[in-house]
C-alpha cells in the first residue's frame, strides 16, 4: 500500500496518453511441445538504450506444459474509481495463467530486471474453488481481479459452462465465481467493461475439446464455435442481453470497448465467416434505452491461393482467410488494429466514426502464403497476432504465435518466435521499425505483450477524457 | 488540552472539523461529484452529486446518533453508555488499523446510487461512529449546564443535539468536499484527483482510536 496513488494510474485515457513512454515490455514465452518451462521475457523497448530490442531478463517457471497465453496486472487505472476510494494498490504484479494447466503464476515485476515469481496458484485450487478451468483474460475491476476461463469442470473442461472468477487483488486468494445469472452463456473467451456505466461484454471461443488439440474442422464448418456476445449487468453479475452475431460468424474473440467511458460503443473481432471465409469486426453499442446492438462494420475478404501453398486444413478452399485473431484500440479511441494472422497483415482502421471504419494503414509481414520478411531481412514466422499499442498511440508491438496446436495446423513446422514494432504516422499509417527485432530463446514461441505502466488492453478508465 | 477538547465549544468545533475532514477524504465521495459533472457535461450535476452524497452521510449520522440519543435518557447508565461507545469506536479504529481490508459489498453498489453509496460508506468506515463519543460528550456538557431534567425533556434535548450535530457535521463535509470537487472540475482538471488523493487509511483508523480514547477518558 502506498501513501499516494501509483503514478501509473490515470484518471482518464487522455491522461494515460500524456504519460512518459514505456521503456520495457513484458512478453510471454511458451514452449509449444511442453519440453521446457514457459516464461516471462523483459524486453528493452527504450530506443535510447544500447540494448534496444534485447531481452534484459527472463523468468522461467518451475513447471512445464502450462502454455502461457494472456495475462494482466494486479491493479490498473481502475483503482482511481471514485467508487472505491482506495487508490493505493501498486501496479506491481503480473497475473499469468497457464491456459493448458490451469495453474496461475503471480510475477512480481516491481523491479523489472529482477522480476520473480511471487505466488503460484495450483490448478486444483482453481478447480475446487471455482469449478472452472483454463484461466485466460485478466482485468482489475470493482470486486478484485476478474479472471475469465475457457473451461468448466471435469477432465476435458465440459462439466458445466466456463465463466469468470474473482481473485483478491492483495492476497491473490481465489474469492469465487462471479456469475449469479449467466442466461444462455455456455462458452467463454474475452470480457471487458465500462465501469462507470456498469456494463460488461463477454465473448465466446469454444469449449476445450474444440481447441486444445487444434481446431476441429467439422465443428467449424457446422458453426459449433462461439458466435454470441453477452451483455452483463456488471455489479449485478447477471446477463442482461445476448446478441447472436449469426452462427456463420465463428469465434467472436477480443472485446474492445472505447476507452473513454463516456462513449457507449466498442468492437469485437470475428475470426472467420464460414459462408465466405471473411474476417469481420462488429461494432456494438448501447442505445438510449439501455439495450445493445451490434453491426458488422469491417470485412476482410479471403485471398485466393494455390492449394500447394496451403496447409491441409485450407487446401480445399483455394484461399487463405484473414483469420482475425486479435484486435486492439488506441487510447484515443481513434485507431483499431486488426491482426490478420492467416494472411500476414496488420491493419490499422480509423474508427473515429465507429460505424464507418476506414482502412488507414497496413503492414504485411509473415503469412501462410506471402511469408513476407521483416524489413531487416529476417524471416517472420506465422503471422501478426497478439497486438499491443503504446499509451501514446505512436508504437504498435506484436508477436506471432496464436496457440501451440493451432500454429501447427495453419503453419506446419517450427517457425520461431518474433516480436516486432511499427511506428504510427502523424495522420495514421503504419511502418515497421527496421531497428526493432527481438531474438527469443530457441524452441520458444511468443504470445501476449504487456507494456510497463499499462497499455491499451489493460487499463480501465473511470473518468471521461477531457 | 483534555478540558478544551471536552468543553462544549471544543466539542462543537470537533463536529465541524470532522465534517471538513470527511469532506476532503476522497473515500467519502468528492471525486464522484467531479465524475458526475464530467459525464453530464454540466456543473450543476456536480452540486446534485454533492447534495446526494451529503444526504447519504446525513442519514448515516442520524441513523447512528438517534439510538444513542434514546439510550442516553437512562441517566443511571450514562457512564456505561459513554464507555461502551468509546470502546466501539476504539475497536473499529483498531480493526481498520490491523486488518487494512475493505468491505467488498461496497463494490456492488451501482454507480448511480450516490445516496445509498454515501450512507453505506459512512457506516462501513466508521465515519458516523466517529461522531458518537463527541455527541455524547455534548449531551453531557449540556447536562452539566442545565442540571437534571425529566426524561421527556431530556429525550427532546438529546434528539435536538443529535440532529444539530448531524446537520452541522454534514454541512461542513459538503462545504469542504464540494469546494474540492468544484476546484478540481473548474481549475485543476482530472490530475487533481490523483494529485490530492492521499492514503488516509492509517490516519483515519488513528482518528477513530483517538476519538474512542477521548470518549473513554471523558467518561472516567
Amino acid at each position: 500500500m502506498n501513501v499516494r496513488p501509483d503514478p501509473t494510474f490515470y484518471p482518464s485515457a487522455k491522461d494515460a496518453m500524456d504519460a512518459p513512454a514505456e521503456t520495457v515490455a513484458f512478453t510471454l514465452m511458451l514452449s509449444p511441445d511442453f519440453s521446457q518451462p514457459d516464461g516471462l521475457a523483459v524486453v528493452d523497448v527504450n530506443p535510447e538504450s544500447d540494448k534496444y530490442g534485447d531481452i534484459l531478463h527472463k523468468v522461467f517457471v518451475p513447471h512445464k506444459g502450462d502454455e502461457f497465453h494472456h495475462f494482466g496486472w494486479n491493479a490498473c487505472s481502475s483503482a482511481l474509481s471514485p467508487l472505491t476510494g482506495h487508490a493505493f494498490l501498486e501496479r506491481r504484479y503480473l497475473i499469468v495463467p497457464g491456459i493448458r494447466s490451469s495453474r496461475i503464476y503471480i510475477f512480481d515485476v516491481k523491479e523489472p530486471l529482477k522480476a520473480k515469481i511471487h505466488k503460484i496458484i495450483e490448478p486444483e485450487e482453481v478447480f475446487a474453488k471455482t469449478g472452472y478451468s483454463r484461466p485466460h483474460t485478466i482485468h482489475c475491476g470493482p470486486e478484485g481481479i476478474y479472471v475469465s476461463t475457457l473451461g468448466g469442470g471435469g477432465e476435458d473442461g465440459t462439466d458445466g459452462p466456463p465463466g469468470i472468477f474473482i481473485l483478491d487483488c492483495q492476497t491473490f486468494e481465489i474469492i469465487g465465481r462471479y456469475e449469479i445469472e449467466r442466461g444462455v452463456q455456455d462458452k467463454h473467451y474475452d470480457f471487458w467493461w465500462n465501469l462507470p456505466r456498469d456494463y460488461m461484454i463477454s465473448s465466446e471461443w469454444g469449449l476445450p475439446p474444440q481447441f486444445e488439440n487444434g481446431v476441429v474442422a467439422e465443428d467449424l464448418l457446422s458453426n459449433k464455435y462461439g458466435h454470441k456476445i453477452h451483455v452483463w449487468d456488471l455489479r449485478g453479475r447477471k446477463v442482461k442481453q445476448t446478441i447472436d452475431l449469426g452462427e456463420n460468424h465463428q469465434m467472436a474473440l477480443e472485446i474492445r470497448p472505447a476507452h473513454d467511458p463516456i462513449a457507449t460503443h466498442g468492437f469485437v473481432g470475428v475470426v472467420v465467416d464460414t459462408t465466405n471465409l471473411e474476417g469481420a469486426i462488429f461494432t456494438w453499442w448501447q442505445n438510449d434505452d439501455g439495450t445493445f446492438e451490434a453491426k458488422k462494420t469491417i470485412t476482410i475478404p479471403p485471398q485466393p491461393a494455390d492449394a500447394d501453398d496451403l496447409p491441409d486444413l485450407l487446401k480445399g478452399f483455394g484461399a487463405v482467410p484473414a483469420l482475425v485473431t486479435d484486435i486492439d484500440l488506441s487510447l484515443d479511441d481513434k485507431y483499431l488494429y486488426v491482426a490478420c494472422w492467416g494472411q500476414g497483415e496488420m491493419h490499422q482502421y480509423d474508427v473515429s466514426d465507429p460505424m464507418n471504419p476506414v482502412l488507414a494503414g497496413k503492414v504485411e509481414i509473415g503469412g501462410i502464403v506471402k511469408k513476407t520478411k521483416h524489413p531487416n531481412g529476417k524471416e517472420f514466422g506465422y503471422g501478426p497476432q497478439m497486438v499491443e499499442i503504446s499509451r501514446d498511440g505512436k508504437r504498435v508491438y506484436w508477436t506471432n504465435s496464436l496457440y501451440s496446436t493451432w500454429d501447427d495446423q495453419f503453419y506446419p513446422g517450427e517457425r520461431g518466435a518474433a516480436m516486432v514494432m511499427a511506428n504510427v504516422g502523424e495522420n495514421g499509417g503504419l511502418t515497421l521499425a527496421e531497428d526493432f527485432w527481438v531474438e527469443f530463446p530457441e524452441g520458444y514461441r511468443s504470445h501476449q505483450i504487456r507494456l510497463e505502466g499499462g497499455d491499451c488492453s489493460t487499463d480501465s478508465f473511470c473518468y471521461p477524457s477531457v | 488540552m483534555g478540558a478544551a477538547l471536552t468543553g462544549t465549544a471544543g466539542l462543537w468545533l470537533a463536529v465541524v472539523v470532522s465534517g471538513l475532514y470527511h469532506g476532503l477524504n476522497p473515500g467519502m465521495g468528492w471525486p464522484l461529484a467531479v465524475s458526475a459533472a464530467l459525464f453530464e457535461r454540466s456543473r450543476s450535476a456536480l452540486w446534485r452529486a454533492i447534495a446526494a452524497l451529503g444526504f447519504g452521510h446525513l442519514l448515516a449520522m442520524i441513523g447512528l446518533l438517534l439510538p444513542f440519543a434514546a439510550m442516553y435518557v437512562l441517566i443511571d447508565y450514562e457512564r456505561e453508555i459513554r464507555i461502551g461507545a468509546g470502546l466501539i469506536v476504539l475497536t473499529m479504529g483498531l480493526y481498520i488499523l490491523i486488518t487494512r481490508r475493505h468491505p467488498r459489498f461496497l463494490a456492488r453498489v451501482k454507480p448511480g446510487r450516490l445516496v445509498l453509496w454515501s450512507f453505506l460508506v459512512a457506516v462501513a468506515h466508521g465515519a458516523a461512529l466517529m461522531l458518537v463519543p463527541i455527541y455524547l460528550g455534548l449531551c453531557n456538557a449540556e447536562e452539566l449546564d442545565m442540571g437534571h431534567q425529566a426524561a421527556a425533556s431530556l429525550m427532546t434535548r438529546n434528539f435536538v443535539i443529535a440532529l444539530a450535530v448531524a446537520a452541522l457535521h454534514t454541512l461542513a463535509m459538503v462545504v469542504s468536499g464540494g469546494a474540492l470537487a468544484w476546484a478540481a472540475h473548474r481549475y485543476f482538471g482530472l490530475k487533481a484527483i490523483s494529485a490530492t488523493w492521499f492514503n488516509l487509511e492509517i490516519i483515519w483508523a488513528v482518528s477513530l482510536v483517538v476519538v474512542g480514547i477521548l470518549g473513554l477518558w471523558s467518561a472516567f
